[in-house]
């Protein structure tokens, strides 16, 4: 089992209100002007404090911009907002070449080993290099250094190792290569991207045992990013839940494991595989996918997937898009055929943000009966944000609740960003 | 599920698949047997180097040139590795449909999907009218839960998941009687995977298809299929049903593979000590010997001859049978110090 | 050391049947003529300027004999030798603008693709206009530009040779930089703290130069014959300079409408046996150090019979 730290150790990494956008180019003539057009939000507004001796988990899914923290907190990512405080010093801010100094104390591990590391250099150099770049020149010193780091990682006997190529060796022996390459220069903080994610089942947990050996010897403090709950559940002390670029769940493992507020940390841990055959129970999950990150749902980001949405949860136009589709997934042919004319053209459903929309071609009184019945077959959430439903021209006019992007508030526990945890006022 | 009266839909004897190199010739598959019944979904499990994907590609007839495959599968009866490529080829879409890992990478970027479904089924059904094929691909659809209103986008317009949908409902629109699905899963988010994991247990229910799922997820196969094949070094070392393999495996690498697998419920992690043989010159007797707690002299002297399992099945491993071990061969196996740098 | 013998030992190691005879006989061929321009002075009978020897002069367009094997040109010069010393000219000038090229095409390639922008982007147009050009025509612009600034030798000639393949260079570099740093390893080698100029001294420049070795004897090819190419046209070296193929072809044109072939045979066979070889090698280089175009070598394997099992089913 992991150390807990029972002491609530000092703050290493102060992260207020990080946000990474990227500018997207989309479009030959856009991109023939220069001209940006979109932003991916990877990282929207990001609260993180990293306390000393403390593994904190990130997990999420793709698009969740885990590993764009994790690169941001290198300095590798560019920050377009925000602050990330190390020793004093603001890591958003720093110039190229301080940045590249602060690497001595904030290393990464790569997920995948295979690519990890430089296919013309030995294993010697690789791992020695990072010494190089950070000043130490005795080709002697360095060589002992490596020797010493290899023998740590477990792999022995070294002088067999030294003079290989990354062809030459097993996934696992590379995942210990790059741990080596990243412990070598002693940092405080080590950020381990998905480092067991593309190893077989029966070497994880040899690469998860290391690695707790190592923070043990080092007194290392790790960023654990991942999409597996499971190793998180095992290694980690304290698990943010990160959904499209938010942290919207926060706190310590046993809690959000006992009791998960977040409707979406609830379908993560229902949605895990298990291996016990006993445990095949019939699981609801939420529907769709992760959204597309340069046009993100309007307030909570995961509201269009959640089955317990409430009123103010930020419903749109497209949503209902959404609903209509989902419906049809089920209906025969015949009545997809009726339905769509009465419904006629969706595209006018696909702007982001519109709260007011005027749906159907086939007159105000078919319409309306249409979205009757469908509210009374399916009772979809979507329904609670329907603030009211109109007659205008041949269709109806839907106009939603005004909804609000939930931030993290306190709730037992842990911090969670979800409308059904109520804010306690401030004191 | 049906019984274990049904006749097979495919029939797999002593399947082999080698492939030769400088160094020597790789016994990526060496004598693998099974068989699929109609419904039934056989979950073929096992870590990178097992051959698990070979077998798949040799099934399929997708081997690279220069490889070899012996054996002999039966299909309704007739041996596929006997048939002519014409007649093998005419078998695909129609009566074997294949799922692979990563669907952008093998849906055209340039056609509709109603362009994919019509190639599809008009190939092989030529005689169908335009509506009708319509229909078919609609009627697909709508059982992986895309809506008609995308029926004319591109596959680059589709998210992930969606796509692999597209991926089953392309493979399935023709009704084979036999899939494979080679890691159809790996490369999606953990809720898109278990939207798919429903999917093809909702297959089960409606078709009769016989799934072939090739994974390194033991979690998915618990929960995907009926059947489970466990392979190591090119062989299958246990088979037989999900609930009494996963409760009760008795070879010992199915043991240290479900005990080594990181769930919500692991308290101490465990692992398999060495790693996988080099298959050009696999260890003698049994291929898991040099790394099996439990390994006897016999182990390494003499391969294991398949054993039936009580609840059904096989398993290859001398603990097992099938005769009795004399009491020098039951003496355990004094394994030399793994070399750390055979670790993995 | 061990590495540098494996690595030459390798176009023989990974190669099979047609493609290792190809380079082989490539390599041989090569290095003949490679031999003959070290040795030239030793080798040839002659001098490639001589007119006469121990007194007597040689004759003018005389039959290959004893004395001179390959016959005497108009000029009164031994063809045997003339040819000899040109394959010294060949190799130098040929070896002198690859050289260049790779100065100055590879860390040019390299830089551009790492850092892209505005840089990028102007190199790129102008390395394409240039190779847009037909090559032949800019040679010999550049060697009347150069011919005038440094005087016609083979200098000059070398300076305009690398002037035309300078892009090709350019742009195999430039496009594999561009891909290769998108590469994991390059990330972490950034996580790790290394600068840009180590990071494209000893991350990139070892993965992106494989195929430089192959443009290198393809352009050498390509070169010897626009190198005779410029001769033949008079551009270039003159026959006092140095002996050149092209320029004794050119004087052997005239000689052919008398009956008078051995002045335009030998040194057309040299042109020609010095180009195939070199693309001998260069094409059997691509076979082995080309990842994509190597196919998985796949021997062809033999299943043995099966040893004879219970089956307990």
């Amino acid at each position: 089992m992991q150390t807990r730290p029972d002491v609530r150790g000092d703050v290493l990494m102060d992260v207020r209100e990080l946000s990474v956008h990227y500018g997207l180019r989309g479009g030959s003539l856009a991109r023939l002007l220069g001209r940006e057009s979109g932003t991916v939000r990877a990282i929207d507004g990001v609260d993180l404090q990293l306390r000393k001796g403390e593994v904190l988990g990130l997990v999420g899914e793709s698009g969740s911009g885990k590993t764009t923290l994790g690169r941001a907190l290198l300095g590798l990512a560019p920050a377009t907002s925000g602050s990330i405080l190390f020793q004093d010093r603001d890591i958003a801010t720093l110039s190229g070449r301080e940045r590249r100094g602060i690497r001595r104390h904030i290393q990464m591990a790569f997920q995948d080993p295979n690519a990890a590391l430089n296919p013309s250099m030995t294993i010697e150099e690789a791992v020695g290099d990072a010494l190089r770049v950070h000043g130490v020149t005795s080709a002697a010193e360095r060589r002992a250094r490596v020797i010493e780091t290899l023998e740590r990682v477990g792999l022995a006997p070294v002088e067999l190792f030294l003079s290989k190529y990354p062809r030459d060796l097993s996934g696992g022996q590379k995942q210990r290569v790059v741990l080596a390459r990243s412990i070598i220069l002693k940092p405080d903080v080590l950020v381990a991207d998905e480092p067991i994610s593309m190893l077989d089942m029966s070497v994880r947990a040899k690469i998860l045992q290391l690695m707790l050996d190592l923070k043990q010897d080092l007194g290392l403090t790790y960023v654990y990013i991942t999409h597996d709950l499971a190793s998180a559940k095992y290694f980690c002390d304290r698990i943010a839940i990160m959904y499209l670029g938010r942290v919207v769940e926060i706190g310590p493992t046993e809690e959000i494991f006992a009791q998960p507020r977040h409707p979406y940390t609830q379908a993560l841990l229902r949605a895990i595989p298990d291996p016990d055959p006993s445990r095949m129970v019939a699981r609801d999950l939420p529907r769709g996918e992760i959204p597309d990150a340069a046009a993100p749902p309007t307030g909570c980001s995961f509201h269009p997937r959640c089955p317990v949405a409430q009123a103010e949860c930020g419903w749109e136009a497209r949503d209902l898009r959404t609903m209509l589709e989902s419906h049809w997934t089920r209906a025969t042919p015949e009545e997809y055929v009726r339905q769509a004319e009465v419904i006629g053209d969706l595209s006018h459903l696909d702007s982001p943000g519109v709260q007011t929309v005027t749906l159907g071609a086939g007159g105000a009184e078919p319409v309306q009966a249409l979205l009757d019945s469908i509210r009374s077959a399916e009772d979809d959430p979507l329904w609670r944000g329907v603030a009211e439903m109109a007659p205008e021209g041949s269709g109806v006019r839907v106009r939603f609740h005004d909804g609000v992007d939930p931030a993290l508030r306190r709730a037992g526990g842990v911090d969670v960003a979800c409308v059904l945890y109520p804010e306690t006022p401030a004191p | 599920m049906s019984d274990l009266t049904t006749e097979p839909v495919i029939s797999a004897r002593d399947v082999r698949v080698w492939y030769g190199t400088t160094r020597g010739a790789i016994q990526a598959v060496d004598g693998v047997s099974f068989d699929l019944r109609p419904g039934e979904t056989l979950g073929l499990v096992g870590e990178s180097g097992c051959g698990k994907s070979t077998l798949g590609r040799g099934l399929m007839g997708l081997l690279p040139d220069g490889a070899k495959r012996d054996g002999e599968v039966r299909y309704r009866g007739r041996d596929i590795f006997a048939m002519s490529p014409k007649e093998a080829y005419g078998l695909r879409g129609s009566d074997l449909g294949m799922i692979f890992q990563e669907p952008l990478t093998r849906l055209n970027p340039l056609m509709r999907i109603s362009e994919h479904f019509e190639e599809t089924i008009t190939q092989h059904e030529p005689k169908l009218s335009k509506d009708e094929v319509r229909t078919r691909a609609l009627e697909a659809l709508r059982l992986m839960g895309i809506p008609p209103t995308r029926y004319r986008s591109y596959p680059h317009e589709f998210s992930g998941g969606m796509r692999q949908r597209l991926m089953i409902a392309l493979a399935l629109v023709l009704r084979p009687a036999f899939v494979v699905a080679d890691e159809p899963t790996t490369a999606l988010d953990v809720l898109v995977e278990a939207q798919i994991v429903q999917i093809l247990n909702d297959l089960r229910r409606n078709f009769d298809t016989a799934l072939l799922l090739i994974t390194h997820n033991v979690g998915i196969v618990a929960e995907a299929c009926d059947r489970v094949a466990v392979m190591y070094a090119g062989r299958i070392v246990e088979q037989g049903t999900v609930a009494d393999v996963f409760s009760n495996p008795q070879h010992p690498y199915t043991r240290e593979l479900l005990a080594s697998t990181i769930s919500l419920s692991t308290t101490g992690l465990r692992f398999i000590p060495g790693s996988p043989p080099d298959l050009i010159d696999p260890p003698a007797g049994c291929r898991f010997h040099p790394r099996c707690p439990d390994a006897m002299r016999i182990c390494a002297s003499t391969s294991p001859i398949p054993t039936t399992r009580e609840a059904g099945g096989t398993v290859e491993c001398w603990l097992r049978g099938p005769r009795d071990l004399t009491p020098a061969e039951r003496a355990p196996l004094a394994h030399e110090e793994l070399s750390d740098a055979d670790e993995a | 050391m061990r590495r540098i013998l494996s690595a030459l030992a390798k176009p023989f190691s990974e190669t099979s049947g047609l493609a290792r005879w190809m380079l082989v006989i490539g390599i041989v061929l090569t290095a003949v003529f490679v031999f003959l321009a070290i040795f030239a002075p030793w080798v040839a009978p002659y001098g490639f300027a001589q007119a006469s020897a121990h007194g007597t002069d040689f004759p003018k367009l005389g039959h290959p004999d004893g004395t001179h094997w390959f016959g005497t040109d108009r000029l009164f010069f031994d063809v045997y030798s003339r040819a000899i010393w040109g394959a010294r000219t060949a190799i130098e000038v040929v070896l002198l603008s690859i050289l260049v090229c790779i100065v100055v095409g590879v860390p040019l390639g390299l830089i551009s693709g790492y850092y892209g922008g505005w840089l990028d982007r102007i190199l790129v147009l102008v390395m394409d206009a240039l190779f847009a050009f037909p090559s032949f025509l800019l040679a010999i612009v550049f060697s009347f530009l150069l011919t005038n600034i440094v005087g016609g030798s083979v200098i000059a000639v070398s300076l305009s040779l690398s002037a035309i393949y300078i892009p090709q260079y350019y742009r195999v570099v430039r496009n594999t930089t561009v891909s290769a740093k998108e590469a994991t390893y390059v990330e972490a080698a950034r996580a790790m703290g290394a600068s840009d100029g180590v990071i494209m001294r000893r991350y990139l420049f070892g993965n992106v130069v494989q195929s430089v070795p192959v443009i290198g004897t393809l352009n050498a090819a390509d070169a010897i014959l626009t190198l005779a190419g410029l001769g033949f046209l008079g551009l270039g070296i003159q026959s006092t300079q140095a002996a050149e193929w092209g320029h004794d072809l050119n004087r052997a044109l005239a000689d052919a409408g008398s009956g008078v072939w051995w002045t335009g045979l030998y040194p057309g066979l040299a042109i020609v046996l010095l180009v195939t070889a070199l693309t001998l090698v260069g094409e059997g280089l691509n076979e082995t150090l080309n990842p994509t175009l190597r196919r998985r070598r796949l021997l062809p394997v033999l299943l043995p019979a099966r040893a004879e099992t219970e089956e307990v089913r």
